[in-house]
């Protein structure tokens, strides 16, 4: 159990800088999600919290002590690579056993605690036999249970599941999910998918070019971004993003495009010259009398719902509705947002405006 | 462009049969995608349209003709392949010119200039038409081998997980591309994925393969909503159409041993009581997983809904599906 405090972390390798100055903290018992793009330092991070890389300066705080320079074997944590790396010639339980005993640990109590953690993975049957011959789904909990029998106070997971095909890969992020839940051991997951950090994740750190972009609860990260990439970066597919020349300042409650006026959230902040509108494509309506035009491009067929993807003075919208809903392809239609989720970004700079909407989520993190 | 048509097509390698009397029609100007786990049959299939591979049994078809004796070359299909395979030595340029210099076409070169600046701009690979090939990434090589297919004017575009090896966003504005190209084109597309995305979005006709047979083929929506059995059903639909018992909430048809309930078909405020396990916020909807007498089941719900793990909810089903023992669809 643990909770794990970053503080100003910066990691330069040379002239490259991998984190810039990242700030976070990771409560006990969290699923805490590291997010982004491959080269965005997320991987260092971890590293870092492990102790297999030092950080160029800053604090790491693991339970309140201080471990920023201490190395790997200093620090209480398990480190899941590579799901599948196995020893292939021991059998299953030997494979558990082995963190246990180049402890030194007395060998009934490892026969005890191998036997406990094989409960909770559900493979008790499988203690005795050879490795090899083990569905992907066993090989997993097995190298899940080399990881947790060690009781460590936190674990942390670099992509565990990225070489695994579609189905599969949901069902290890559901149980990875449920044998969190039981064991409540605090768990930092880097990953570069943004519906698995979103499914299995209760806080996010959102990460572009070693920055922290964001942090926070899915939901408030995916409603409210604090930048246009975390808002490219975050949702499928991403939140339109349409830039305008105007002005916004406090209290203002539109804002105009070609000619169309926008209810957009009251603003309490401000800024002039380019901005962005940004909306989520659920809350992009189709509607013939609405002022704001686009021509209908595209439409992807998904089940219940569809993406359809219309070409607008302000470049392409995607609006995703119902399926049930007839669309004809080179048809010009009206476009309207739900103004309650609307955001407006200063382009300048690509952050987000403060508004009555988001400033308890931005303000936050 | 033309028609492609496979007639009782078998194919086996060594004991395992990778073909079973697969028939066919993939019409001119179709979209066609095979979906299947891995050693369904797919890529198989796609390799004896191509000529790479000879069937053991039954006949290939282009355009109304046996395709028999014929090497790939002579049946001018056009392949991509999830690795790309590029001359390294030459430019992104050289190499989508490449199957335009062939002798046997004579397009002049103001011609093959105008295609390849087209394709590349589709590709959104314009700014690296003169790097050498091996100076590019991953994701962009396969562009390129991608655009090498696109220049030219095949009967048939083969593609074998094209889109795999891209990352998400590149993935979604090429989905929209390729589909644009076809349809523009009026190209006929038999194409390879695991994506269920893909599948959907891009089709005009989806083949579902099992252990080397075609279960069903129809339009995404047909498969989607009308699926024929447990696998097909499983094949469309994020996340997994749930299979539960069939009289878990009551009376079920004669015959039925299993009820498929996609999780949007499960009508909440009403019916049986319900335990909510687990609740995910994806953002644009939310995730139930939920836990009924001895069941699991996942629905989705609002983005912004209030339950939490440990709320008791009313659900009920909604259109729901029945199998057969054999998991075959009976209603």
């Amino acid at each position: 159990m643990a909770q794990i405090v970053i503080k100003n972390v910066r990691k330069e390798f040379g002239a490259f800088t991998a984190v810039q100055s990242s700030s976070f903290t990771i409560e006990d018992g969290e699923f805490f999600m590291l997010l982004g793009p491959s080269g965005c330092g997320k991987t260092t991070t971890l590293r870092m919290i492990a102790g297999l890389e030092l950080p160029t300066a800053g604090e790491i705080y693991i339970d309140g002590e201080e471990v920023s320079q201490k190395p790997a074997s200093q620090r209480d944590i398990a480190f899941v690579f590579q799901m599948f790396a196995l020893y292939p010639h021991m059998n299953v339980r030997k494979n558990i056993s082995y963190p246990l005993v180049s402890q030194g640990m007395p060998r009934d109590q490892v026969r005890a605690k191998v036997n406990e953690v094989a409960e909770i993975l559900g493979i008790s049957n499988l203690l005795e036999s050879p490795v090899g011959g083990l569905s992907g789904g066993d090989r997993q909990r097995v190298a899940l249970g080399r990881a947790i029998v060690r009781d460590p106070a936190c674990f942390l997971m670099d992509e565990p599941l990225g070489a695994l095909d579609a189905e599969f890969r949901e069902f290890m992020a559901l149980e990875l999910r449920a044998l969190h839940d039981r064991m409540g051991a605090t768990t930092v997951y880097v990953t570069h998918d943004q519906l698995e950090a979103m499914q299995m994740g209760d806080k996010i750190v959102v990460m572009n070019h070693g920055v922290v972009e964001q942090f926070g609860k899915p939901q408030d990260i995916y409603d409210w971004p604090a930048t246009t990439f975390v808002a490219k970066f975050i949702g499928s597919p991403a939140m339109n993003l349409l830039d305008f020349d105007g002005m916004v300042g406090n209290g203002s409650r539109s804002v105009t495009m070609s000619e169309a006026s926008f209810d957009i959230p009251e603003m309490i902040s401000g800024a002039n010259g380019t901005l962005t509108l940004g909306v989520r494509p659920e809350h992009v309506r189709l509607d013939d009398a609405a002022p704001f035009r686009g021509r209908i491009v595209a439409a992807e067929y998904l089940g219940t719902t569809q993406i359809v993807t219309l070409d607008t003075g302000h470049g392409p919208v995607k609006s995703r509705i119902g399926s049930d809903i007839v669309v004809n392809i080179g048809d010009l239609t009206g476009l309207r947002f739900d103004p309650r989720s609307v955001t407006v970004f200063d382009a300048a700079n690509g952050k987000a405006l403060v508004s009555q909407a988001n400033q308890k989520v931005l303000i936050h993190g | 462009m033309a028609e492609v048509e496979l007639q009782h097509v078998s194919k086996s390698f060594g004991p395992r049969e990778a073909l079973q009397d697969v028939s066919i029609t993939v019409p001119d100007g179709a979209f066609v995608v095979l979906l299947g786990p891995t050693g369904a049959g797919k890529t198989t299939m796609l390799r004896m349209v191509s000529g790479l591979d000879k069937p053991d049994r039954g006949e290939v078809h282009i355009g109304g003709q046996s395709m028999k004796g014929l090497t790939p070359a002579q049946r001018n299909v056009a392949m991509v392949f999830q690795q790309y395979s590029l001359y390294p030595h030459l430019t992104v340029r050289q190499n989508m010119e490449f199957p335009l210099k062939s002798p046997l076409l004579k397009t002049p070169p103001a011609e093959i200039a105008r295609k390849v600046g087209e394709v590349a701009e589709i590709l959104q690979i314009s700014h690296k038409l003169d790097n050498k090939a091996t100076q590019l990434s991953g994701g962009e090589m396969q562009r390129v081998s991608i655009g090498r297919a696109l220049v030219r004017n095949p009967s048939v575009y083969l593609m074998d997980e094209p889109l795999s090896s891209l990352d998400a966003k590149l993935r979604a504005d090429l989905r929209v591309e390729l589909k644009n190209i076809q349809a523009n084109l009026g190209a006929t597309f038999l194409y390879v994925t695991h994506d269920q995305i893909e599948a959907m979005t891009m089709a005009t006709h989806v083949g579902v393969l099992d252990h080397g047979r075609l279960v069903q083929f129809g339009s995404p929506r047909e498969v989607y909503e009308q699926p024929i059995s447990i696998y097909a059903a499983g094949r469309l639909g994020q996340p997994h159409i749930n299979i539960l018992p069939a009289e878990l909430f009551g009376a079920a048809p004669a015959g039925a041993v299993s009820i498929g309930l996609r999780p949007e078909h499960i009508t909440q405020g009403q019916g049986q009581d319900c335990l909510v396990k687990r609740v995910e916020h994806l953002g644009d909807q939310t995730r139930l997983h939920l836990s009924y007498r001895n069941s699991d089941l996942i629905t989705v719900t609002e983005a912004h809904t209030p339950l939490k793990s440990g709320d008791i909810i009313k659900i009920q089903p909604n259109r729901p599906f029945y199998f057969d023992g054999a998991g075959n669809r009976i209603g």
